[in-house]
């Protein structure tokens, strides 16, 4: 567990990032909480001959909430997110998936940027983001340009984000209605098994907003716009519910491994999903 | 003086001996991390090893290229087997009579076995050296079943004379190890044939590790001035290692000095010798340097001595009435590509022989075939005496299947079929002689605890309502009722590698009434600074707390076997109270002198000799301590220690009986504990804060074992669960409440009644959490499903009982 030779670099400014990134190319990366990059570098799977720590550049940090939108900088950890009351009352799934992911040491560290540039399918901040519909700032040589989450991920650890770009903070309007965090892990620390983000507005009896975002089902995050079209309008039945599921189905491709068979991991999806509509429902 | 003022009460509580939760004196280091365990060493000039590992599971060693290995910057050597076969240490005798490849020597019969040993400056360098050692490998069949592997052409091991017999009788082909059989073949299999009913089942009981939070490691320092060797390790076994690593390297055991530091869990993973641990001491010699070598965790988990991994092979006789008449196993045992079982030398299949449990079965037939195949070697005791924990399960999943078999209630069954208290000591069908026990009562203690006939009443309601809609949770009642043999053990019958499993304590009495005591074993957060300070304290009358206990030293310490399989406090426990006899009695004739009386005319009182009939005419043990260093008293030699070798003249044999009541989600897999009752009988209890702990530590690993930690291969021989995030060690958050409850039936040939306790929640536990699984799914037409029970076997178990509609 001892990485290869690297260099180290600490900026505190976004331009000494850049520098460094055009510099050193595809042999240089940032590094936010480090939970993700600094194992694989330590398994000798990711080599990082130079590692640029974003902890000291200024301008990454603090939870805005203003004028109907919520804005999260990039090095904004889980732990802050647990913390935030003002997110809590805004965006109160936020603070339902930080705590469903790793443990207090290693949301202490992890952070929202890292989690959701990383493009790990195991990751829970990506589908969250797109069931919330948020957008990503990137920062680049060319300037500055926004890409939504639901744009973000091509593959497993392949983002539209290219590699002389940073991740500098995540936007999304303040979500209304009810919303759930599901997810089912085999121990605490664990990626999901299959975990579903939920949110729903409700208008009198029926439905008349729904997004619905699914976890380590896929090799990247799967926002399943049929599955939440299934429900708008509706009262949630049993056969609308039916529907989302169905429609969910057609859009995961979950593949084996410790935590199970194809066939349970699409079981496990399907009960996921419907304990979460059932719980944001109940909120909304 | 103030003697004369306190009560017998208070005197016997400031010694905090037997029977007091005396809080643990190891924490104020380890909790303030001042701790010394062996990374902590650091030597002026130490260079460090790593390993080159195989990525292959079976696999031909073409070539070894380490010129760029040893190019780079800051490497001093890199050994192969080439390098260590002049030394004759290529390969090492296992404890189980096998020999092992210390560096592959042609070829690699498991994924990550070492293959090269580079030694560097320090430890980052070391590192990239091992990236740059060129092997060239070329594949060879991998068999990753024992049964497909007793049937294939592949030779696993070429090295072995085809034909020839094993360190345990003949071989019945070039894949197989040995044959063991204990019992009565033809009686057994006629009872079977003649029984009015017959229960069978496959129990695999799967491949597992111990895992502790430390892995091994070692520092080995050659000085070459004096020529002594200094070896600090992970052992459990310091003097054993002592011992093997003179007839190994030919240096004389005298300037060998072997030390245990702190020992962060050991589990049994620390008992074997391995290649890490040849290698340093190789490389220190070779280098005058000393040499660390410390694991990481996948090294850890894929190349130490797994545990388990037997496909036990059952049929149970009864009558229709339920009483057992004979018990049938065969077992198929996995042992990887080297045997490097840890067991008595005389027993391949450890205590396996102790499969027929807690019950009265009169005829019982156990064989045991050990296999090789492309996995790490090993086979040690996780938290058991040797191969109980398979035994246990065995019996205890054997025990339910038959229940289900005569539609009987298998806490009744249990009942009619248990060794009665009136027959202890009891001789066992498979030659054990159970040294005392109280079943019946620990079991209707345990059963009324947990309202055992209204679990089974809620249960039904449970069924009921699961079949009308009303739930998708079923509940599991998990029974179990286990036996221990602990303590090896007798020399006539235990040794390892001819050393004879005995155990021994030494006593030094300090002049102003403080000691010191040594012991041959060595604690792995036992606790043994603190409980054998205890058994002093009553047995020499001087507080615990006035008392150090040292252990892990060979230079210091005297000859033991070290510590697992629970004997610490059967075998050395019994030695420390046999060595604080012996201090009694050379202090009751000083007393005596000093109170001048006859010998015989005083006598021990907690803290101090009494004049018969004249209490107020005494000598406390502090006052004698002084005057054995301080006067001439004709006839007796001054000072005041003891040293004592302990051979126990049995076993002793711990038991327990737990109920666990679990919630399945049937849809998700998912299993909640909502209950746990452990009543363990350990007989005299020294410490029952620190058996408290003992008991949730070794629940929490059985949790962890039944319900998904395993070490699990690819077809390929590929290491699936390699690290922390796929292989399961239980975190306080995944760790139920547990409720533990005791009975006490002392030990009868224990000089102080005790028969040890660590394992026995662990023996005791994991058929408990499976039976509570495979319960759940009784009233669906369940007889057994394999264990791990993680979250997709239980929902395929629930799949294929067709529960999901």
């Amino acid at each position: 567990m001892i990485p290869a030779p690297f260099e180290y670099y600490r900026p505190r400014e976004m331009a000494a990032v850049l520098a460094l990134l055009a510099e050193h190319g595809d042999e240089a990366r940032v590094m936010a909480g480090g939970h993700s990059l600094i194992p694989m570098m330590k398994l000798r799977m990711a080599e990082v001959p130079h590692l640029i720590d974003l902890q000291d550049v200024e301008g990454l940090s603090g939870i805005t909430v203003s004028g109907g939108e919520i804005r999260l900088g990039a090095m904004v950890t889980q732990a802050e997110i647990i913390d935030s009351k003002e997110l809590a009352q805004a965006a109160p799934i936020l603070r339902e998936a930080a705590l469903q992911i790793a443990d207090p040491q290693v949301r202490a560290m992890g952070t929202v940027g890292g989690n959701v540039a990383n493009g790990d399918p195991g990751n829970d901040m990506p589908g969250l983001m797109q069931c919330l519909g948020a957008r990503f700032t990137l920062v680049g040589p060319e300037g500055e340009r926004e890409v939504a989450a639901r744009d973000f991920y091509e593959a497993a650890y392949m983002t539209e984000r290219d590699d002389d770009e940073v991740l500098t903070a995540v936007a999304f309007a303040v979500p209304e209605g009810g919303y759930a965090y599901e997810k089912q892990k085999r121990k605490i620390g664990d990626y999901a098994t299959a975990a579903a983000a939920v949110q729903i507005r409700r208008e009198g009896a029926s439905c008349a907003a729904a997004s619905i975002a699914m976890t380590n089902l896929s090799d990247t995050p799967v926002w399943s716009e049929a599955a939440a079209e299934a429900l708008v309008g509706t009262e949630l039945g049993p056969e609308a519910i039916e529907a989302a599921v169905t429609a969910m189905l057609a859009e995961i491709d979950p593949s084996e491994d410790n935590r199970g068979p194809v066939e349970f991991k699409r079981h496990a999806a399907v009960v996921i999903l419907r304990r979460a509509i059932a719980r944001a429902w109940s909120r909304a | 003086m103030k003697d004369d003022v306190e009560s017998r009460e208070d005197r016997t509580a400031g010694l905090k001996g037997l029977g007091c939760a005396r809080r643990r004196v190891e924490d104020l280091r380890f909790t303030q991390g001042k701790g010394n365990y062996v990374d902590d060493i650091k030597l002026p000039g130490m260079l460090h090893g790593d390993f080159v590992r195989s990525p292959y599971a079976h696999a031909r060693i073409k070539s070894i290229d380490a010129s760029a290995a040893l190019a780079l910057d800051g490497v001093v050597a890199v050994l192969t087997a080439e390098d260590l076969a002049p030394l004759g240490l290529h390969w090492m005798p296992t404890l189980a009579g096998d020999k092992q490849m210390v560096l592959a020597d042609g070829k690699v019969l498991f994924q990550g076995q070492e293959v090269a040993f580079v030694v560097a400056r320090d430890r980052y360098v070391a590192a990239d050296a091992v990236e740059l050692v060129e092997v060239e490998y070329e594949d060879l069949p991998v068999i990753t079943d024992p049964f497909e592997s007793l049937k294939s052409d592949v030779v696993l091991r070429e090295d072995l004379e085809p034909g020839a017999d094993g360190a345990h009788g003949p071989r019945k082909h070039h894949n197989h190890i040995f044959t063991w059989e204990v019992g009565d073949k033809e009686t057994t299999e006629q009872v079977l044939e003649e029984a009015e009913v017959v229960a069978e089942e496959m129990v695999y009981y799967h491949r597992t590790h111990p895992c502790p939070l430390e892995t091994c490691g070692a520092v080995a320092s050659m000085d070459k001035v004096n020529g002594k060797l200094t070896i600090y390790g992970t052992f459990q076994a310091p003097h054993a290692v002592r011992t093997v690593v003179s007839l190994l390297s030919g240096i004389e055991e005298h300037n060998i000095r072997v030390i245990s530091p702190d020992i962060g869990g050991g589990f049994g993973n620390k008992v074997g010798v391995y290649p890490g641990y040849v290698c340093s001491v190789v490389a220190s010699i070779v280098t005058g340097k000393p040499v660390k070598w410390v694991e990481d965790r996948m090294e850890n988990l894929m190349s130490t001595a797994f545990a388990r991994d037997y496909w036990m092979q059952g049929k149970i006789a009864a009558t229709r009435e339920g009483k057992i008449t004979g018990l049938w196993c065969h077992t198929t045992a996995d042992h990887g590509g080297f045997d490097a079982c840890a067991d008595p030398t005389k027993f391949p299949a450890g205590f396996m022989n102790i499969c027929t449990g807690s019950y009265d079965i009169p005829v019982a037939y156990l064989a045991v075939d050990g296999v090789y195949t492309n996995k790490a070697p090993g086979g040690v005791s996780y938290r058991c005496s040797f191969r109980v924990t398979e035994a246990i399960y065995f019996i205890e999943r054997m025990i339910e299947v038959l229940a289900i078999k005569l539609n009987v209630d298998a806490a009744e069954l249990r009942r009619i079929n248990f060794i009665r208290k009136d027959q202890f000591p009891y001789q066992s069908a498979l030659g054990w002689e159970y040294d005392s026990g109280d079943y019946h009562t620990a079991w209707d203690k345990a059963l009324a605890a947990v309202d055992y006939k209204g679990l089974r009443e809620e249960q039904a309601q449970r069924v009921e309502d699961f079949k009308a809609g009303k739930t998708r949770k079923l509940m599991g009642v998990g029974l179990t009722f286990f036996t221990e043999i602990v303590g090896a053990g007798p020399v006539k019958n235990c040794d390892i590698l001819g050393l004879g499993m005995f155990d021994s304590c030494e006593i030094r009495i300090h002049p102003t009434g403080s000691a010191i005591a040594r012991l041959g074993t060595i604690s792995q957060g036992q606790g043994h600074a603190t409980t054998f300070a205890q058994i002093l304290a009553s047995e020499i009358g001087l507080p615990a707390d006035s008392i150090t206990i040292e252990e892990g030293d060979t230079d210091t310490a005297p000859y033991g076997l070290g510590t697992y399989g629970s004997r610490s406090t059967p075998v050395a426990g019994a030695a420390t109270a046999m060595a604080g006899r012996k201090i009694r009695a050379k202090a009751q004739m000083i007393a005596a002198y000093l109170l001048e009386v006859h010998d015989d005319d005083v006598e021990f009182d907690i803290d101090r000799f009494v004049v018969k009939g004249a209490p107020e005419r005494f000598k406390t043990m502090k006052e004698i301590a002084f005057a054995a260093y301080n006067q001439a008293i004709p006839g007796i030699e001054p000072g005041l220690e003891a040293v004592s070798y302990y051979d126990p003249p049995n076993m002793t044999y711990p038991f327990g009986a737990y109920v666990c009541v679990m919630d399945i989600d049937v849809d998700t897999g998912v299993p909640e504990i909502r209950r746990f009752y452990a009543l363990d009988d350990c007989g005299t209890r020294i410490n029952p804060m620190i058996i408290e702990g003992q008991v949730h530590g070794g629940l929490t690993e059985a949790l962890a074992v039944a319900l998904g930690q395993e070490i699990a291969y690819d077809d390929l021989g590929n290491v699936k669960t390699g690290t922390l995030m796929d292989f399961f060690l239980p975190t306080a958050w995944e760790t139920p409440n547990y409720e533990t409850d005791h009975t006490v039936t002392p030990s009868p040939h224990h000089p102080i009644g005790a028969k040890g306790v660590g394992e026995s929640p662990h023996v005791g536990g994991v058929p408990c959490f499976s039976n509570a699984v495979n319960d759940a799914f009784r009233a669906f037409g369940l007889t057994h499903t394999q264990m791990p029970h993680d979250h997709w076997r239980i929902w395929k178990t629930a799949n294929r009982l067709g529960l999901h509609g």
